[in-house]
Parts: C-alpha cells; sequence; structure tokens
C-alpha cells in the first residue's frame, strides 16, 4: 500500500504538473526518484513537521497540490494546529500521507503508534479522511485524489497487505462499499470497518456464516465525509451493528458511526457494539498482529464478538 | 506601567511622526473605537512597515486581489492586523467605513486576519509562526511559475519564540529563496512583557545570520530608512533577506508606548477613545 501510494504520486506528477510531493526525512531511494521523475516539485525538508505542513499549504496557495509524506504521528500529531489554520481553515488541496497508521509501527512503542489519528484528523472542518483496505484499492483511491477540493488525510498501512478489494465496485470518496452480504437464519450482523480492519472483518464472517449468522460488511475506507445514506439504509432492521477499526474507540469509525445513527435513526438505533483499541497507550510491542490480538481484533476474536453481541441483544 | 526598553542603536530618538503616520494611527484608533476591543501597542508598532510595504514596495492591484503578479505580503503576526486593516483601506481594498465594524458579528474584519473574508489578505494568522512556512512555500511555488513576484513576512518579536519559524528559517535558507523578505516587528515587548525576560532574542541579526540570511537592521518608525532598505531587497541573490526592525510597542500613543498592559484592550470606552486621539494630536 506505501509503494503503491508513493508510486501513483509520481505517476500523478507525471500526468498533471500541479502535482508536488514533500517528504520530511523517509527513504533515501525516494529522494532520487523524486528528483528524477518530478524534478523541480519534490522536497525533502528534513524532520520539521510544522513547516513542512505550513510551506505545502503555501504551495498550494500557489495552484500546486501538495503531497506530504511521512509517519503518520508525526504527520497529525506533531503539526496539528499547521494542520487545522493552513491547510484546513484555508480548504486547501493538500495531501497528507501517514505512514504507518495504527499498530504498524507495534516494536517502537507508543511513540510511533497512530491509534488517535482518525479521531484528530476527523474532527477538523474541510478535512476528508480516507483509509483504504489494500493495494489495489489505493490505486483506485489516489486517482480521485487529484480534484477532490479541500485536504485528506490518507492513512497508510503496513505495506504488502493481502489483496482483498475488487475493481466492480468501483472507488469513490465518500461512498461505502459492501463488500459482502450473505443471509443467515440466526441474526442479521451489519460489520462496518475500514483500513485493514475490513481484512480482519471479512475474514471473520465465514465462520459466522457457517453459525447461520447473516453478515453484511461494510467497509467505509472513508470515515469523513461518513456515507451516511449507505449506513442508514443497511443499518435499517438489524440485529446488530459491530464497527471494527485499528484505532482508538474514542473519536474514530465507531464514533462516527454511532453519531450518524443517533442523528438519523432516533428511536430506531440498533444495537451497537465498538471494535477498537481501548483509551490506553500500548504496554505490549512485538508484530502489528501481535497488537491487534492483544486488542482482541483478529478474526477469530471479532467472530466472537459478533456472537457476544447477539446474544446480548437476544437477551 | 512602562517597562524600561532602552532604544536601539539603530533608533533615532528624534525620529518625528508625519502627517501620514499620524492619520494611520487615527484611523487604527477609529477601529479600536468600531470594535471596542484590539491590540493597540502591537499595531502601532507596526505602522510604519506596513506603510511603507503598501506606499512604495508593493506590487499589487486593489480591485484584483488575486492579480498573479503580485507580491505576496503575509502578516505573520495577525494580532496586529489593525495596521494592515488601515492600509488596506487607504489603498481602496474596502471602503474606510469597514474599519468601524472591526470585530463585529457581521463584519470582514476580525481581531485576527482572514485570507477568506478580507480581500489583500494573503493568509489567515493569528495561531504564530505560521507566517513563514506558508512564506516558504509561496516563494518556492512561485519559483516553479517562473513568477517574478515576491513574498514578504512580518512576524512579531514574541512570534519568533515559536519553533516553526525557525524551522522555516532553515528552509528558505536552503532553497535560497532571495525572492523572500523576512521584517521582524521587534518592538522588545511581547505579551507578557520585554522579550529580553521573557525569551531573550538577542543576538537575534547574529542568529538569523547564521541561520543563512543577509540581514539588515532599520528604524522601523523612519519612512526613509524603511524605503531605503526595502528598495534594496535582495540583499544578496542566494540568500532570503531579513530586516530587524527596531520599533517602539505603542509607539505614538505616549501612555502606552513600551507597556505590555497595552499589547490588547477590550472594552474600550470612549473615553479611552479620546485619549488615544488626544496622544495623537499631541505630536
Amino acid at each position: 500500500m506505501r509503494p503503491t501510494c508513493i508510486d501513483k504520486v509520481f505517476e500523478l506528477a507525471k500526468r498533471d504538473s500541479r502535482v508536488a510531493y514533500i517528504g520530511s526525512d523517509l527513504d533515501p531511494p525516494l529522494t532520487r526518484r523524486m528528483r528524477e521523475e518530478m524534478p523541480g516539485r519534490a522536497f525533502m525538508e528534513g524532520v520539521s513537521e510544522q513547516h513542512v505542513v505550513g510551506m505545502a499549504a503555501g504551495l498550494a496557495m500557489e495552484g500546486f497540490i501538495p503531497y506530504v509524506h511521512t509517519i503518520a504521528t508525526f504527520i497529525t500529531r506533531r503539526c496539528y494546529e499547521q494542520v487545522a489554520v493552513d491547510l484546513c481553515l484555508h480548504n486547501l488541496p493538500v495531501r497528507l500521507i501517514g505512514n504507518g497508521g495504527g499498530l504498524v509501527y507495534a516494536p517502537l512503542g507508543p511513540t510511533h503508534l497512530a491509534i488517535e489519528d482518525i479521531a484528530i484528523m476527523r474532527a477538523l472542518p474541510n478535512m476528508t479522511v480516507v483509509s483504504v483496505c489494500d493495494a489495489e484499492e489505493m490505486k483506485r483511491f489516489m486517482d480521485q485524489t487529484l480534484d477532490w477540493p479541500g485536504p485528506i488525510y490518507i492513512r497508510l498501512a503496513k505495506g504488502y497487505d493481502p489483496i482483498v478489494s475488487h475493481p466492480e465496485p468501483g472507488f469513490e470518496i465518500g461512498k461505502a462499499i459492501v463488500m459482502r452480504e450473505a443471509p443467515g437464519p440466526r441474526g442479521r450482523v451489519l460489520i462496518v470497518s475500514t483500513g485493514v480492519a475490513t481484512t480482519r472483518a471479512l475474514a471473520a464472517v465465514d465462520a459466522l456464516v457457517a453459525d447461520g449468522i447473516g453478515c453484511t460488511i461494510m467497509h467505509m475506507h472513508t470515515v469523513k465525509p461518513l456515507d451516511t445514506d449507505a449506513l442508514v439504509r443497511h443499518a435499517r432492521g438489524t440485529d446488530l451493528i459491530v464497527t471494527v477499526e485499528e484505532h482508538t474507540v474514542l473519536g474514530g469509525l465507531g464514533s462516527a458511526v454511532t453519531d450518524a445513527l443517533v442523528e438519523n435513526l432516533p428511536g430506531a438505533v440498533p444495537a451497537l457494539k465498538r471494535l477498537g483499541i481501548p483509551d490506553a497507550f500500548a504496554k505490549k510491542y512485538g508484530s502489528q498482529d501481535d497488537l491487534m490480538e492483544v486488542y482482541g481484533l483478529q478474526p477469530p476474536q471479532i467472530a466472537q464478538s459478533v456472537r457476544d453481541g447477539l446474544r446480548c441483544h437476544a437477551a | 506601567m512602562a517597562t524600561n526598553v532602552a532604544l536601539s542603536a539603530r533608533q533615532d530618538p528624534n525620529v518625528q511622526l508625519d502627517k501620514r503616520s499620524i492619520l494611520l494611527r487615527r484611523l487604527v484608533v477609529r477601529a479600536l473605537d468600531g470594535g471596542a476591543r484590539g491590540h493597540i501597542g502591537s499595531s502601532m508598532s507596526l505602522i510604519e512597515i506596513m506603510r511603507v510595504l503598501y506606499d512604495d514596495i508593493l506590487r499589487f492591484r486593489a480591485v484584483e486581489p488575486d492579480w498573479e503578479e503580485r507580491d505576496r505580503c503575509i502578516l505573520s503576526k495577525g494580532h496586529g492586523c489593525l495596521a494592515q486593516y488601515v492600509m488596506l483601506a487607504e489603498k481602496g481594498f474596502f471602503p474606510h467605513a469597514v474599519l468601524d465594524t472591526f470585530c463585529r458579528r457581521d463584519s470582514i474584519l476580525g481581531g485576527h486576519p482572514e485570507a477568506e473574508k478580507v480581500p489583500g489578505v494573503e493568509a489567515s494568522t493569528g495561531a504564530l509562526g505560521h507566517g513563514l512556512p506558508i512564506g516558504v512555500g509561496r516563494a518556492m511555488g512561485l519559483r516553479i511559475k517562473g513568477s517574478k513576484a515576491r513574498v514578504f513576512v512580518i512576524t512579531g518579536d514574541g512570534e519568533i519564540n515559536e519553533g516553526s519559524v525557525w524551522e522555516a528559517a532553515l528552509s528558505a535558507s536552503k532553497h535560497r529563496l532571495s525572492s523572500l523578505t523576512v521584517m521582524i516587528d521587534y518592538n522588545k515587548v511581547q505579551s507578557a512583557g520585554p522579550t529580553a525576560e521573557i525569551l531573550d532574542l538577542e543576538p537575534l541579526g547574529d542568529k538569523w545570520r547564521a541561520f543563512g540570511f543577509a540581514v539588515a537592521e532599520v528604524d522601523g518608525h523612519d519612512v526613509e530608512a524603511l524605503r531605503r532598505v526595502l528598495r534594496s531587497v535582495p540583499f544578496d541573490r542566494d540568500r532570503p533577506s531579513l530586516i530587524i526592525c527596531h520599533t517602539v510597542k505603542g509607539k505614538g500613543l505616549g501612555f502606552a508606548e513600551n507597556d505590555a498592559n497595552w499589547h490588547h484592550k477590550s472594552s474600550i470606552k470612549k473615553d479611552l477613545v479620546e485619549q488615544m486621539y488626544d496622544a495623537l494630536e499631541a505630536l
């Protein structure tokens, strides 16, 4: 997903002279490629995220479409005021590419875990927040970033994640994709997920379907603007809604879904369970998958949470 | 109570404010009267800097604020916006009567300038330390486009406490942005007191030289000196320019000069407005 995203920036730069690239301090081979493929419009600016975001704003004010790339925690937490004021207040077409969203940097500890990036980006007016599930979907998405008005936060996963998306439904920023609909006699569950949590949710469905539980998987690649229409349409009449995200349960996809349902299905909000990272800094290291397991986000754990949720609902 | 701030060697204690400088200050007072609040000291120190920029240096078209070839003037110390508002009114970006609406509910003129609302304002500022990174980006963008337009960024002295200013300074120097000129309104008093006590900036010129800028210092109330120095930018064709403008906080209002208590005032009553007009009358 990460190489695909960066490759797409270079491809877009070749076809559109408005595209600029700003890195901070990642990946020296990238610098070489940038100089070759987009001479004069590619910058490696050093570990200076506040400046980098302001500089991107300045370039955008002059008509450019800057893609800014660095580690997710640093492009969100470190320069939050610059993102809010320089990008969002001016509503500028800057694309923030956050490398290693969620638990990707598990071995490096809490300083590098972007567990609240979606929440804090989502809180800003004019910001669009996108978290695709694999490299193929990234390609489809990146083509649409050229002319999208306003800033976008692009959350990257680890890279080389399994391909689970399909070209058929296409891709539209702000439009959810139903990845699977499997009816069953023992209840009707809507699972809403984003990013690579969708991959885990899809893997959980087979076991649930084998149990006779009807499941719909809605991939909410765009957390903001949320596809409220699709959400409400599928939520109506379900026994249980489960949100799954590699992100704190405070303010992310689960919160966005809850907000939308409370506003749009007054008095008729189905039972809702939010799976994600608890409100605490990580206490363990290991791999991304290790921490996913610690937080109950691996497929068998998701399946069990759905079963538990249905049982509670029935009780 | 006024702070004991010594004049810089660059400052001529005998420089008199001329009629235009007094008129511009009266317009600031008019807006303060309209809004019943505002950053008094921070605007008054900035008047001659903004005056010379708009009267003598900047290329712009008031009827076409987005004219592509205009020079970009970014007031990074957004709290000094009254000094910019009066110049924009003087130059015809909007009528003088708009000054009377300062900070009112439906006004285009807020306590900090917003690009979306005010013709001639290039960037919404107020949060400090944002203007220089934006200015670097704009100068880079103009260079890519092959434009001859220049970028002027005006910062406060307290403002350059912000680390983002120094990040941007490194970048401006790395990119040899000679089209970029930074002006520091060095009135030596920030919101909480003298800069020398809060967070000393000295040796200020040496710091900017070390960061790769070509540096000049000027009396920021001496109109002729400002014209001379601004007409000579860039000082070096391979380096960005930096002008330390030695100013007096609250300049022109004797009772408010060098006094951090006059950084900002709210609930401004008519008697204070009269006091400000009287002080200007006495000059």
